[in-house]
């Protein structure tokens, strides 16, 4: 089901300098990422699995090597290319949410759309709310975030990375703040995602949470340790069967 | 991404964050409205002065003994400074080009009496010119006439402050009114003049012709004449006073040093509005250091903004939006917050002023220019200290702004 190759890495190096030490994050990755792939990667913290992460979705510079994204070759682009590429090819999803306070989910699904394509208000709000229906929050596309449960929130960060059908979905760590019924539903979306052919690529330390993947990499101490393929994962909407249901559908944040 | 989108962004932020707005403007808004209201009363005060030197009559120049300088430092008698005579006035009429009208004066306070009302007041003895000169208006009844002047007639023109003294509901005109215990006929009642410059009350006066007066009413010894004149135009003030200086000198060329001093209502005039000019840009400055310190409360908030949105600003470029666009978003809400700061100041400003005037009884007058200034100022105000939070924002790392706590 894996197509072309879609991001390439190559030696990748990322120094931080602390003072006088200079910290490692990073020692030389070489890496391909297939279009098409659920990919999760593991490690504890400190691995190097975030600075990889940032990395790869453009939020960082490496300090060495070379990283090719859909054709592009990110290294060396300036800040207002590496911008459209943030806009145009990668959807973000964090830990946190990230959704902006006081505006409502709508407005932030459209977020991306405002800083991209010239489109009309009419045409942005379409795209948005499709987006959320995706994650079926329509009826929710006027609340705010604070009026939403985090399960709810997450999907509508969710729709905000995929409004703009980027080539890939990052997120990191979407069900650290999440409980075990919730984390189930949002990889229920991930999972529907990429078997509409979209890649993901997830950032977890939870093992659970990675064998929903279909293929598994472990970072440790800045190097990549494993790298293995998960022929049977999990099948997420099946687990959520299994899982106690909470009244009338009522989330717990 | 276009300005307008931008632009939308901005506004929508801005009334997303009433409060925090509310507040940054209110400095602005504050500023502002003082500066209008202080440059509203100085100009008020201003027109005052203007009005009030309007009042003296039109183009005019006088010509009055000048007692320091005329003797030694020896003590003199009095009277023994007077050195203007009435034959100067015939001169000054009939050789000098440019004047239209020259009158004498005498001044003097007395004793004002009519039935058993009595007042004490100013007395001045005229010709019949003075009137024109300090372009006078009738109330009621008529000027004296020339004959009047010619014959030393008794009569008498007198100002509301004293027909309202003595005359308690009675018609001044034909009574006869004692002025210094002498009788004189009430032939007119001049209309108001308000305050002079120096704040005496020019209502409150009883004006005869100079013969009589001087005669009559002042003696030898406490006479000072003035010579009051009108030029034929505002321009001609120069010439007609430096020609004066001229035939006064010649007519009094026994003396050393100047015994006389020639000024005109422009000089009057001059120092009236330094002093009024001065003070309005005293108020203004005032006023401009409160706009100043409302802008320094603007860069404050949209520095403690800036630091409190760090996230905002990461999510906001994670998603796609470039330092350009964060850049642009902060300028413009700067903008946004001091032009609508600058208008609700305009209408504070000027509302206060209005205010001020009705209750204060101040002379109250807002100028365009200080509109123009107020605003102008508080856009740059809000271009100038929004830039700065801005760039900040803008040059922030995209990690480090996403990852802020």
């Amino acid at each position: 089901m894996a197509g072309k190759t879609l991001l390439s890495v190559r030696g990748i190096t990322k120094t931080y300098q602390m003072g006088e030490i200079h910290v490692h994050a990073l020692r030389g990755i070489d890496l391909d990422i297939r279009s098409g792939e659920f990919i999760a990667i593991m490690g504890a913290s400190g691995s190097g699995k975030t600075t990889f992460m940032n990395l790869i979705g453009c939020l960082d510079k490496p300090s060495s090597g070379s990283y090719i994204l859909d054709g592009i070759d990110v290294h060396g682009m300036d800040d207002a290319a590496v911008t459209q590429v943030r806009n145009h090819k990668i959807g973000y999803v964090f830990q946190s949410f990230y959704l902006l306070p006081r505006t409502t989910a709508l407005e932030n699904v459209e977020l991306p759309l405002l800083y991209s394509k010239k489109l009309h208000a009419k045409d942005r709000h379409a795209m948005a709310l499709k987006a959320l229906k995706t994650v079926g929050l329509s009826d929710r596309a006027h609340h705010f975030p604070n009026q939403l449960s985090g399960g709810q929130q997450q999907r509508v960060a969710i729709a905000r990375a995929i409004v703009n059908d980027p080539v890939f979905l990052l997120a990191d760590e979407p069900t650290g703040n999440l409980d075990t019924r919730t984390s189930v539903e949002v990889m229920e979306f991930f999972q529907k995602l990429h078997s509409e052919g979209k890649t993901v690529i997830l950032v977890t330390h939870e093992f659970d949470i990675s064998q929903y993947a279909t293929r598994i990499i472990t970072f440790r101490d800045g190097r990549i340790i494993s790298d293995v393929p998960n022929p049977e994962p999990r099948n997420a909407a099946e687990d959520l069967q299994k899982l106690p249901r909470l009244d009338d559908g009522e989330e717990v944040a | 991404m276009s300005v307008i989108g931008i632009l939308r962004i901005a506004l929508k932020s801005l009334t997303r964050n009433k409060t925090r707005t509310f507040l940054t403007m209110l400095g602005i808004i504050i500023g502002v409205a003082a500066v209008i209201t202080m440059i509203a009363i100085g100009q008020g005060a201003k027109k005052v002065v203007d009005d009030q030197i309007s009042t003296m009559g039109t183009n005019v120049i006088s010509v009055m003994s000048n007692f320091t300088n005329t003797q030694s430092t020896a003590r003199q008698a009095a009277g023994s400074g007077n050195t203007l005579e009435e034959a100067d006035v015939e001169a000054i009429l009939n050789q000098v080009d440019g004047v239209l009208y020259a009158s004498p004066v005498y001044n003097t306070w007395g004793q004002l009496k009519y039935g058993s009302n009595n007042w004490r007041g100013r007395i001045m003895g005229v010709d019949v010119d003075y009137f024109l000169i300090r372009d006078m208006q009738l109330e009621s009844g008529d000027f004296f006439y020339p004959s009047e002047v010619e014959n030393g007639a008794k009569v008498c023109v007198i100002g509301k402050t004293v027909a309202d003294n003595l005359f308690v509901g009675v018609d001044p005109i034909g009574k006869i009114m004692r002025i210094r215990n002498i009788p004189f006929t009430v032939k007119g009642v001049l209309r108001s003049k308000g305050q002079s410059t120096s704040g005496n009350d020019q209502d409150d006066v009883v004006i005869a012709p100079y013969s009589t007066a001087s005669t009559r009413l002042i003696g030898a010894r406490w006479r000072f004449l003035t010579i009051i004149v009108s030029a034929e135009s505002k321009e001609s003030i120069p010439i007609v006073q430096a020609e004066i200086s001229n035939l006064m000198q010649a007519r009094h060329s026994g003396t050393t040093a100047a015994d006389f001093m020639v000024s005109s209502q422009t000089d009057v005039a001059e120092a009236a509005s330094t002093v009024s000019n001065t003070m309005t840009i005293l108020l203004a400055s005032i006023a401009g250091i409160s706009l100043l310190v409302g802008g320094i409360g603007i860069m404050n908030i949209m520095l403690v903004s800036v630091t409190e949105r760090i996230k905002e600003i990461g999510i906001r470029m994670a998603v796609g939006a470039g330092k350009r666009d964060v850049l642009l978003q902060f300028i413009i809400e700067a903008i946004t917050i001091s032009i609508l700061g600058g208008l609700i100041g305009i209408a504070l400003g000027w509302g206060l002023a209005v205010i001020l005037g009705k209750t204060m009884g101040w002379s109250i007058v807002v100028t365009t220019w200080s509109i123009l200034l107020s605003v102008g100022f508080s856009c740059a105000i809000g271009v100038f200290f929004g830039w700065y939070p801005a760039r900040k924002a803008a040059n922030l790392n995209l990690i480090d702004a996403l990852r802020y706590e």
